[in-house]
């Protein structure tokens, strides 16, 4: 099957407004007969499900939280990027795409990343509409503040709370739509299948986590808006419910699923403390921007109060390798760099495992108050994890698992191989390349959600015209007893060992060797003992109780079921892509100083896996990466 | 350490409910509360018994997931911190701790630990947004707010939503709630059209939700998570007069 991008022709300026007009348009009147299953109520499912419900369609949205309000996009601290220049300091949508580009190290596809630098403008105008509670400067206009990876500031915020201040946002604009009429919500409810009649994406098997009831729904075309894979790793900082499953039955069924490899690690996040860790929380980069990372230079020092080191005994080894972006640099490169220091032995903390983050220049420079207003909540968060108070010593961090990159691949209009499925935010591949930069995340999320997809999936029902089925069609009817089965057999499963001791094996396995950095013996072997942890799963898995009701046991076993197989991908990705880029480092592929070098020659292209089984490799997809405006060059941040 | 846990055990919404007690053996005190939960759940799981079910997702305090009654507190009683920011270093050796559900009308329990709290949902349905459509808004420094707003806006918008202030309420009133996402909006230039609207919308459907009325007692602010303040209260209940005065 050949890999069409769908990327529009004509200058790259001129791609989103000219593919906009070419789209085919739904009559307001014939809207309503179309239904939309939005699956996920993140920033992109909730802003794409308000929309879709505002322009006249009629929606369904689910999600396994108790309330879309909960979903993890909530989590995010510190802030969302737009090409507003409004602090006059030389942004503009251009730089915002060449930033984006260039921060994804060449590997993304250059007519999405400039849609989404052009929306972004838009996208503050419809928040801050929302009300969504911005910080402001005392005339009253927006505040920015800058992020790794740019030179310019240009991040909006609501303190450390952005990523909740703009789900609240796309929150109530679905609320509003429920109690309208227009969007049916079904939270508690996990999508466990997608149902395709005559090669499309016609319908959704779903559990109620409450009563244990397996359901389908039929709809004109399915929306994935299910987040990343992170916890494929076991530690991360994504919530414990995050997790693969749509995307994966989707990839079951026939969606391509794009550079699984490209996993993001995240420089600032407090170290881990112990085996009964559950979860990693994030300190926010922007903590970075009056934060200075070091490491003591003697490793004798690594155990003394970081105090009693004086000045030249500290090594600032971000200022001193990247001296244009020092603290800021981006995050591939700030976390490879602290685990270079940790391997070296210059890491502190249990374990040695950990860098400091310093806030004693900031703090003398500007007041323990003006740092208490811009970070008092993370300084909080700090203390109440590690019992230290950070405006008396310095932080801990380490790098951590916390952004995926790859996903389900999608065309410039969001559809999958899989016509009438959508992926849309993380759940996808298509914006961040090999890495993204802070504070493009929210951005990606409520761009595809807000100013995407509203006029994408029109086009596919304009010209689509396949019916949407009853739910009693065949194809329905095998999925849901697919998925039935598959309950079954995890509830039948009264082995030894938990869910968490599987999960935290694997993801154990996936952090070493396929984690921060990885080579072709260890990426070999993690294939060979995948399959393994997995036979050992189905035989000696222990679930308890029954499917009638809720049983957080059954939905975990059914989430970590679903990384056991996922794992392989990420592997087989990480293995065939021999270059680093980006979050994808391969040891054998670096400059005599370290840094990743890229092989543009043999994989400048997107890598879109298709499923054969699982007993068999995947299918190989190339989708070349045409760069015809900006040329690639080595990345340099120094 | 090794801890006497009183968890409440629950079937389903129909059954009764009882106390069980379980042992917390080999806790260490760089756990947070719930990873404490998970060994003991384990534990349970390993000897074939079912765990006790109980909400988080995010562990880190913004998700509004989580939701415990910790011996007689919702979220342990540890001044802004929400059930999963909790850490074992709180406790001590030997201690007993007792596990409860958030317990009101409006929060019927599902299992155990579990409630559901859909009605938060349907009161911001009734009216807790601002009804503009995607695209066509202004330009976003088009209406200057001051900063006092914003910042005061944001004080209120900051609630999780969790619902300990109904839990904590010896009325099982949702008024800190309300009022801290009618207070957000109604702060700001953009939530003015619909402020009155608002006000009685969303309290009218609290009142339907079955929570209980306000005293003013201030327990909610004590155990709120994220301090919201009870002023905000006070500024509702200021909306809720005028609105209701001016007749809309």
């Amino acid at each position: 099957m050949a890999l069409d991008s769908k990327t529009p022709s004509g200058p790259l300026a001129q791609k989103w407004d000219k593919h906009r007009f070419d789209l085919k348009l739904v009559n307001p009147a014939n809207k309503r007969k179309f239904e939309v299953l939005v699956v996920g109520s993140g920033l992109a499912g909730a802003s794409a499900a308000a929309s879709l419900a505002e322009l006249g369609y009629k929606v369904k949205c689910f999600c396994f939280q108790d309330s879309p309000r909960r979903a993890h996009s909530i989590a995010a601290q510190g802030g969302i990027n737009a090409a507003k220049n409004y602090q006059n300091d030389g942004d503009s949508v251009y730089r915002l795409f060449y930033d984006t580009i260039k921060g994804g190290d060449f590997r993304a596809r250059e007519a999405n990343v400039y849609r989404l630098a052009q929306v972004s403008v838009n996208i503050i105008d419809q928040c801050v509409a929302q009300g969504v509670p911005f910080a402001r400067e005392y005339g009253g206009l927006l505040a920015n503040r800058s992020f790794g990876g740019a030179q310019v500031s240009r991040t909006f915020y609501a303190r450390g709370q952005t990523g909740q201040q703009l789900l609240l946002g796309a929150y109530q604009a679905l609320a509003r739509q429920i109690s309208l009429g227009a969007v049916q919500m079904f939270p508690r409810t996990e999508m466990l299948d997608v149902v395709l009649v005559d090669g499309h994406a016609k319908g959704i098997v779903v559990r109620n986590l409450v009563t244990g009831e397996v359901s389908t729904h039929a709809g004109d075309a399915v929306v994935l808006a299910t987040g990343g894979y992170g916890n494929a790793f076991f530690l991360s900082t994504n919530a414990k419910g995050c997790n693969v499953t749509s995307i994966w039955r989707a990839y079951k069924k026939g969606a391509f699923f794009a550079n699984p490899c490209y996993t993001q690690i995240h420089p600032t996040c407090i170290p881990v403390s112990g085996d009964h860790q559950s979860k990693l929380t994030l300190m926010s980069e922007s903590l970075r921007n009056d934060g200075r990372v070091w490491a003591p230079k003697r490793k004798e020092d690594c155990t003394k109060p970081p105090g009693s080191i004086p000045e030249d005994a500290r090594d600032y080894f971000l200022e001193r390798k990247y001296p244009s972006f020092g603290n800021l640099a981006p995050r591939d490169i700030s976390s490879r760099a602290a685990k270079e220091a940790c391997d070296a032995g210059h890491g502190v903390g249990p374990g040695g495992l950990g860098v400091y983050l310093d806030f004693a220049d900031s703090i003398k420079r500007l007041g323990v108050n003006v740092i208490r207003e811009r970070y008092g909540n993370l300084f909080d968060m700090y203390e109440k994890i590690t019992g230290e108070n950070a405006y008396e010593v310095p932080m801990r961090i380490y790098p951590a698992v916390h952004y995926t990159m790859g996903g389900t691949w999608v065309d410039y209009n969001l559809m999958t191989s899989v016509p009438g499925l959508f992926v849309l935010g993380e759940a996808n591949f298509s914006d961040h390349g090999a890495n993204r930069l802070g504070a493009s995340a929210l951005m990606q999320g409520l761009a595809d959600g807000y100013f995407v997809l509203p006029y994408t999936i029109g086009h596919y029902f304009a010209t689509s015209k396949i019916a949407r089925p009853a739910t009693s069609h065949a194809e329905f009817r095998k999925a849901e007893e697919g998925v039935q089965e598959r309950i079954n057999r995890l509830l039948a499963s009264k082995g030894k060992r938990t869910v968490t001791s599987f999960h935290r094996e694997l993801g154990k396995l996936l952090w070493e060797k396929c984690g921060m950095a990885r080579n072709e013996a260890g990426l070999k072997a993690a294939l060979k003992r995948i399959p393994e942890i997995r036979e050992e799963f189905w035989k000696n898995l222990i679930v308890t109780g029954q499917n009638g009701g809720l049983n957080q046991s059954l939905e975990y076993a059914g989430r970590v079921a679903d990384f056991m197989e996922f794992a392989e991908l990420l592997c087989t990705d990480a293995l065939h892509r021999r270059e680093s880029c980006g979050g994808h480092f391969r040891e054998e592929f670096q400059t005599p100083d370290g840094e990743a070098e890229r092989d543009d020659a043999n994989f400048s292209y997107v890598a879109a896996w298709e499923f054969q089984g699982l007993d068999k490799p995947p299918v190989l997809h190339k989708e070349p990466l045409v760069y015809e405006e900006v040329h690639m060059s080595t990345r340099s941040y120094k | 350490m090794n801890l006497t846990l009183k968890v409440w055990r629950q079937s389903n919404g129909q059954s009764q409910g009882r106390f069980e007690t379980y042992a917390a053996k080999n806790i260490i005190e760089d756990m947070s509360f719930l990873e404490m939960l998970d060994v003991v759940n384990e534990e349970l799981m390993e000897r074939g018994q079912e765990p006790f079910a109980f909400d988080s997702d995010c562990r880190e305090g913004i998700c509004g997931m989580c939701s415990l009654v910790i011996n007689g507190i919702p979220h342990g009683g540890h001044k802004g911190t929400a059930t999963c920011q909790l850490h074992m270093r709180h406790f001590k050796d030997g201690d007993t701790i007792t596990i409860e559900p958030w317990r009101a009308k409006a929060f019927p329990v599902i299992k155990d630990l579990v409630t559901n709290r859909s009605a938060f949902d349907r009161i911001i349905q009734a009216g807790g947004f601002v009804s503009v459509n995607t695209g066509g808004t202004p330009d976003g420094n088009a209406i200057p707010v001051p900063k006092i707003a914003a910042d005061a806006a944001m004080d209120a918008a900051a609630c999780i939503g969790c619902g300990a202030c109904v839990a904590v309420c010896k009325n099982a009133s949702a008024m800190l709630f309300v009022a801290a996402k009618a207070s957000h909006l109604n702060l700001l230039p953009q939530g003015q059209p619909e402020k009155d609207r608002r006000a009685l919308k969303m309290v009218q459907q609290m009142d339907e939700e079955g929570f209980g009325n306000c005293t003013v007692t201030g327990s909610c602010e004590a155990v709120c998570p994220k301090e919201i303040s009870l002023s905000f209260i006070a500024k509702l209940n200021r909306d809720f007069g005028v609105a209701t005065l001016k007749g809309k």
